[in-house]
């Protein structure tokens, strides 16, 4: 018996379409209805309350946690994409030897085999009062007692996400650069253009693809983030994914879901923007 | 730039600085976990070392020491079980739909946009939407159903990503030959596609298993009965704060080493296999 190839892919496509619409799409339909609906604690009532959206739109509390949420994402942006311009130009353009560049690809990726929770308790040791970096600067006769803005504070959310994202940055970027072709770069180079003028004017346009990407998954996981945020500013500080899940936890689940589906409206519009820079499938494809 | 007869430029060793730098900024952290497990058994949660034991691995398996490391056998086992079920699913779902993007079909960029918007919708949302819908449908939320669901929406666009990257290296020649010579459907995809694509494959069988196994956000509301190791790591992490931890973790990190070795071995294994076949 033979099928049609339109059926044959409808097929082959089928368990993956059903897994996302009923683990994606119904769910976010659900929240969205459940967002403008009536709640007492430990119900919802199938009536409509506009409160929950009023108190989401209009509460100042909202405002300031975008804010700082923005803050951390656009810190955690420019240092993941500086960094990670320069070593994936490093890789591509100064080391010469495959086996090399794969290779300190792979070390960088090593770390991130270790569980995520783990990792977080890794700073402990390093940045905590008694940990390496305070016990070296107070060695150093640099500071004189420990430091306390070291660990749960701004500065080691800002750490932890770099650390965590600055692959996901790297990895893109190598890609979309591994595939200018030579040439164009000793056509600069004859031309006279200096390395810097390379830089600016050949590598940093083609590889807007590969920044684009990596941007889309930093986005996602400092916007998405309330654990990390949580145990690395040591509880202090809140984002938007943290005020959803302190009402999840206390079973408030209208205003979990206004806030919820307000956190995908900005993420969606994030997204879609960068995606009109990048065909992520023709990306992968070539 | 590239090499010229001066020798490299001042930039390579600027640049080459900057590499280190982000290899210490990785490897560090991790050290610190690894050489602190075997801390002695007055030592704390910081250097200095007080001599080098392994109790807190005995603490840990002993369950005892009453630092709220209640459950870390039956979590282990939780993670794993579902973590096997999530690769063997995954792996199946995202190489058949991998299969059907190698024609134009319509509602192609549906599905698509589908995982693209699950893999970057924030994952508490997709956490909450899950338990919410099976709450409002009065179901119980339960690993089998809605925690394996719930994994899924994680490790699934990224194994469609891969799918993409194998199958648009892929050199459809072969399978015409293949064709050529009688091969039906069922033959070309065992004996022609499978084969090539196969070390993809196991990328995404090893990446849904790491993915699981870490995956908390949109798992912790949908497992429904006892923690798995994320939850309960989390849970310890609150609580104790002995070299407990940094047991665990040269442990979890010690399990997670052995199968993606385990996995890239396969794939040499096999690649060198098919670089050997002399009609390959």
């Amino acid at each position: 018996m033979r099928v049609p190839p339109r059926v044959a892919s409808w097929l082959q496509v089928a368990p993956m379409a059903l897994v996302f619409t009923t683990m994606v799409l119904i769910p976010l339909g659900i929240i969205t209805v459940v967002s403008f609906l009536d709640y007492d604690f430990a119900r919802v009532f199938p009536e409509i309350y506009l409160g929950s959206w009023t108190d989401a739109l209009t509460s100042p509390l909202t405002l300031s946690l975008y804010l700082t949420v923005f803050k951390f994402l656009l810190i955690t942006l420019a240092i993941t994409f500086v960094v990670g311009f320069w070593l994936a130009y490093f890789l591509v353009f100064h080391v010469e030897s495959t086996g090399w560049r794969m290779g300190l690809l792979a070390a960088a990726a090593i770390p991130f085999w270790t569980p995520g929770p783990i990792r977080m308790v890794s700073w402990v040791p390093l940045l905590g009062k008694e940990g390496l970096v305070n016990k070296a600067l107070m060695n150093a006769g640099i500071t004189e007692a420990p430091l306390d803005w070291l660990l749960y504070s701004e500065f080691s959310v800002i750490l932890a996400y770099c650390n965590l994202l600055t692959l996901a940055m790297l990895g893109p970027i190598t890609h979309s650069m591994a595939k200018i072709p030579r040439s164009l770069i000793q056509a600069a180079q004859d031309a006279g253009a200096r390395e810097w003028q390379i830089v600016r004017d050949v590598v940093l346009p083609l590889c807007k693809p590969g920044i684009a990407i990596g941007a889309i998954f930093i986005i996602t996981a400092v916007l998405g983030d309330f654990f990390m945020i949580k145990i690395m500013s040591g509880g202090q500080i809140n984002t938007p994914a943290n005020a959803i899940a302190t009402e999840l936890a206390a079973f408030q689940y209208p205003p979990a879901a206004a806030k919820s589906v307000m956190l995908l409206v900005i993420v969606v519009v994030l997204i879609t923007g960068l995606l009109r820079v990048v065909d992520i499938r023709k990306e992968l494809q070539r | 730039m590239m090499r010229t007869a001066r020798g490299r430029p001042p930039s390579f060793y600027v640049l080459a600085t900057l590499m280190i730098a982000l290899l210490i900024f990785l490897y560090a952290p991790m050290l610190c976990v690894y050489i602190l497990s075997f801390q002695g058994p007055d030592g704390g949660m910081s250097f200095p070392m007080t001599g080098w034991s392994t109790h807190w691995f005995e603490v840990l398996f002993a369950g005892t020491g009453g630092q709220g490391i209640g459950d870390v056998p039956n979590s282990f086992k939780r993670s794993i079980r579902l973590a096997a079920c999530v690769s063997v699913l995954s792996t199946i779902i995202a190489v058949s739909a991998g299969m059907a993007y190698r024609r134009k079909f319509p509602g192609s960029n549906f599905v698509f946009y589908s995982a693209i918007a699950s893999m970057v919708l924030p994952s508490i949302f997709i956490g909450f939407g899950i338990a919410l819908t099976f709450n409002l449908l009065g179901w119980q939320v339960n690993w089998f159903t809605s925690g394996i669901g719930a994994q899924l929406t994680w490790s699934l666009p990224f194994g469609l990503l891969i799918m993409f990257i194998v199958l648009g290296r892929f050199n459809p020649a072969y399978e015409e030959a293949a064709t050529d010579l009688g091969a039906n459907s069922g033959q070309r995809f065992r004996m022609i596609i499978l084969p090539i694509i196969l070390p993809g494959v196991i990328g995404i069988f090893v990446s849904s298993i790491t993915s699981s196994y870490e995956e908390n956000a949109r798992t912790q509301l949908n497992v429904g009965l006892g923690n798995t190791m994320p939850m309960e790591i989390t849970g310890i992490l609150t609580g104790a704060s002995t070299p407990v931890l940094f047991a665990i973790g040269t442990l979890t990190s010690l399990a997670m080493f052995a199968i993606i070795l385990g996995a890239v071995a396969l794939m040499t294994v096999m690649a060198r296999r098919r670089a050997n076949r002399p009609d390959a």
